[in-house]
């Protein structure tokens, strides 16, 4: 029933049209799972409030200000999302480039995950963008601005994006059964990992470095030169847990799909993830205190401020780094999870002080989002949801690739 | 060659393929790359202990730009500190020294030598003229980063339109400057707070008149190195922290603040993907090897 790549032959656009139109339609028998009952009714409100964005402009449905021009929708999925989207350049680093063979069954399901994080992101920026219409300039060269750190990571964002969707195009060839496509878009991957890795460094850090120029607003404990390098370290961290949690949710909510490969592994892999963070985990800490001593911002730790930053840092990072190291040494599935949480609480905390609670403290009017500013998050957070749902029911991304591509990849 | 003189060499280079003309060392100014300009800057001073706070540069810049016009009788205004706004470019304060004597500020954008909104506009809508003025351009795609990098908080989005614009003074560039007449602020002063000039005889006339009266003022002209150097400059006879001034901007050019980052991420861009490749071939002679 599920996943009848083996079975299709495309020879035609007319083909391909009538597949396509097949597969739309639900696969599910009972289309009011507390899933759909609970995404639905938030996305058709999203998708109104988004209407009314573009016809009345950002202020009608954001608290965003002249102290704060930066809100949830930049700090939710460009900051956060990019953050704990790092996996996949991390696992196709270890996979592709280390060679390390036992992570195979999580790499697609993971460069998934990454490329449908990326898309749903750029999109999200588009509505916080307040003249759309001129996105393209950025691309077209309607004036290229090299000295711009965000030049920089727009270009890298976009084509990470697009390698991220080269090194998942041989599942979609899979799923159409184009066997010659395949073994071209096959033969792309190595490169697209390379270069995706770069592009990853030069994004990730340079969300941070977007933050260089607001030394005037930022708090002395979270501006700091080395933020475009503790970006990138958190992203190692932030990503992988990031695998561990989605695989633990998507390991129960896709049993059906998975293949023996993919469940008997499953906790070996999440094992083995687990010391990778807590090594990333140690590196950033380690960061973090000579940052204290190099900007000399030592002071500004026994201050409300510092307390709060005291609680990222001790709380978010050094437990569980901890609790990382604990349950793969234990063998401890449960503490390994548990540390996941933590840490992903932790980038969250960190990206949040870093543009809203940090940021522009003598303001006179904190920033804080209005409800339909959180809706529309939760729209693109579940519409991506929903189309991850979409595509892990069709394509081989748990399950087993059709046999005739087995052999190599 | 040494091991450092190497790296620089590298570095530079790397950055020459990226980024073309626009990093070029000492040509930190966002302006056209590989244009040399002989003009001077532009510049104003504002002399604040000749301010009497009556407001008419208000008046004047909102009637040349078509802004609400404000009203001038109203003396509440004082009581709260104001900002400058998507419809108001310039806005005058009013400071209480100790003895409760009065001192008004006037404030508008800086047009810094250096400035950060323009070097972190990702599409050039934010530039600098040769001639001084900081003015911006339709091409902008609104994402809002020159106002969190203008360290003076100046350019303002308007939030309530579905064709938003930045907002902030022009210096009055297109419609009186580039004409050869005054901006229509230091025209309409009946005080003489404003002095125009080149930035060099703003600043030669700054220092004149605290060596002329050095009882009178504060021995600061602010401005003059702050951020790199502005082409609006003060001078005050009180220190500039009680006059909602920040004193701790440094005078490090914003520009400098992510340069440092944007070579690296060249060298990054060039040396990575090779790395990766050699890493990769390695291991895979490693599994042969077994």
């Amino acid at each position: 029933m599920y996943g009848n790549a083996e079975t299709t032959e495309i020879k035609s656009v007319k083909d391909f049209i009538g597949f396509f139109l097949k597969e739309l339609k639900p696969q599910g028998k009972n289309l009011f799972t507390p899933f759909n009952v609970i995404t639905v009714p938030i996305i058709l409100l999203g998708l109104v409030i988004i209407v009314i964005r573009f016809a009345k402009g950002l202020g009608a449905v954001t608290n965003l200000s002249q102290e704060f021009p930066w809100g949830l929708w930049i700090g939710f999925d460009v900051l956060i999302g990019i953050a704990l989207a790092g996996g996949a350049y991390i696992l196709c680093f270890m996979y592709y480039i280390l060679g390390y063979e036992k992570y195979h069954p999580v790499v697609r399901v993971v460069v998934l995950n990454g490329f449908l994080a990326y898309s749903f992101y750029a999109g999200a920026l588009i509505l916080d963008l307040g003249r759309p219409w001129n996105a393209f300039n950025v691309l077209i060269g309607n004036k290229f601005g090299f000295s711009s750190v965000l030049f920089m990571v727009a270009w890298h964002f976009f084509l990470y994006t697009v390698s991220l969707l080269l090194e998942f195009s041989p599942a979609i060839a899979e799923w159409l059964g184009l066997k010659n496509a395949w073994k071209i878009l096959n033969k792309m991957t190595l490169a697209a990992v390379v270069f995706g890795i770069m592009l990853s460094l030069g994004h990730q850090g340079g969300v941070g470095g977007l933050f260089l120029l607001a030394k005037a607003k930022l708090h002395p404990l979270w501006y700091s030169e080395f933020i475009p390098l503790l970006f990138v370290v958190s992203s190692v961290f932030g990503g992988l847990s990031m695998v561990i949690f989605e695989g633990s949710i998507s390991s129960k909510v896709f049993r059906h799909r998975m293949s023996e490969e993919h469940h008997e592994t499953h906790d070996r892999i999440v094992l083995a993830l687990a010391k990778v963070c807590a090594g990333a985990m140690f590196v950033y800490t380690f960061l973090k205190i000579m940052e204290l001593n190099h900007e000399g911002t030592w002071t500004f730790l026994a201050t409300p401020m510092g307390y709060w930053y005291i609680l990222e840092v001790v709380g978010c990072v050094v437990l569980p780094g901890m609790l990382f190291l604990a349950g793969a040494r234990s063998k401890g599935m449960g503490l390994v999870k548990l540390a996941a949480f933590i840490t992903i609480i932790g980038i969250v905390l960190n990206r949040i002080n870093i543009c809203l609670v940090a940021y522009n403290m003598d303001a006179a009017v904190r920033y804080v989002p209005t409800w339909m500013e959180v809706v529309v998050t939760l729209t693109v957070v579940f519409t991506e949801l929903w189309v991850y749902r979409w595509i892990v029911n069709r394509m081989p991304v748990v399950s087993d690739s059709p046999e005739w591509a087995q052999h190599a990849h | 060659m040494d091991r450092r003189k190497f790296l620089k060499v590298l570095a530079t280079g790397a950055s020459g393929l990226a980024f073309g003309n626009a990093l070029k060392p000492n040509e930190l100014q966002a302006s056209a790359p590989g244009k040399q300009s002989d003009k001077e800057l532009l510049g104003v001073l504002v002399d604040t202990t000749r301010c009497i706070g009556c407001r008419s540069c208000e008046a004047a810049c909102a009637d040349i730009n078509g802004l609400p016009e404000p009203n001038l009788d109203d003396e509440q205004i004082f009581e709260k500190r104001r900002t400058t706004s998507e419809t108001q470019y310039t806005v005058v304060n009013r400071y209480l020294k100790e003895d409760e004597t009065e001192i008004f500020v006037k404030t508008q954008c800086m047009h810094c030598n250096y400035p950060g909104c323009a070097s972190a506009c990702l599409v050039k809508a934010m530039h600098k003229l040769e001639e001084g003025p900081v003015n911006w351009e339709t091409n902008c795609i609104g994402c809002r980063y020159c106002m969190v990098a203008c360290p003076f908080d100046i350019p303002k989005f308007e939030y309530n339109t579905p064709t938003p614009k930045i907002q902030k003074c022009t210096f009055c560039w297109e419609t009186r400057v580039s004409k050869g007449e005054k901006p229509a602020c230091v025209e309409a002063c009946p005080a003489d707070v404003m002095f125009f000039g080149t930035r060099k005889e703003v600043i030669e006339e700054a220092k004149s008149r605290i060596y002329q009266a050095p009882d009178d003022f504060y021995h600061h002209i602010y401005g003059e190195q702050e951020v790199g150097g502005t082409s609006w400059v003060y001078i005050a006879a009180v220190p500039f922290e009680q006059l909602g001034f920040r004193t701790d901007l440094g005078t490090t050019p914003y520009p400098k603040l992510s340069k440092g980052f944007l070579t690296n991420i060249a060298v990054i861009d060039l040396l990575v993907p090779t790395l990766l490749l050699g890493i990769s071939y390695a291991a895979k002679n490693k599994k042969n090897d077994k």
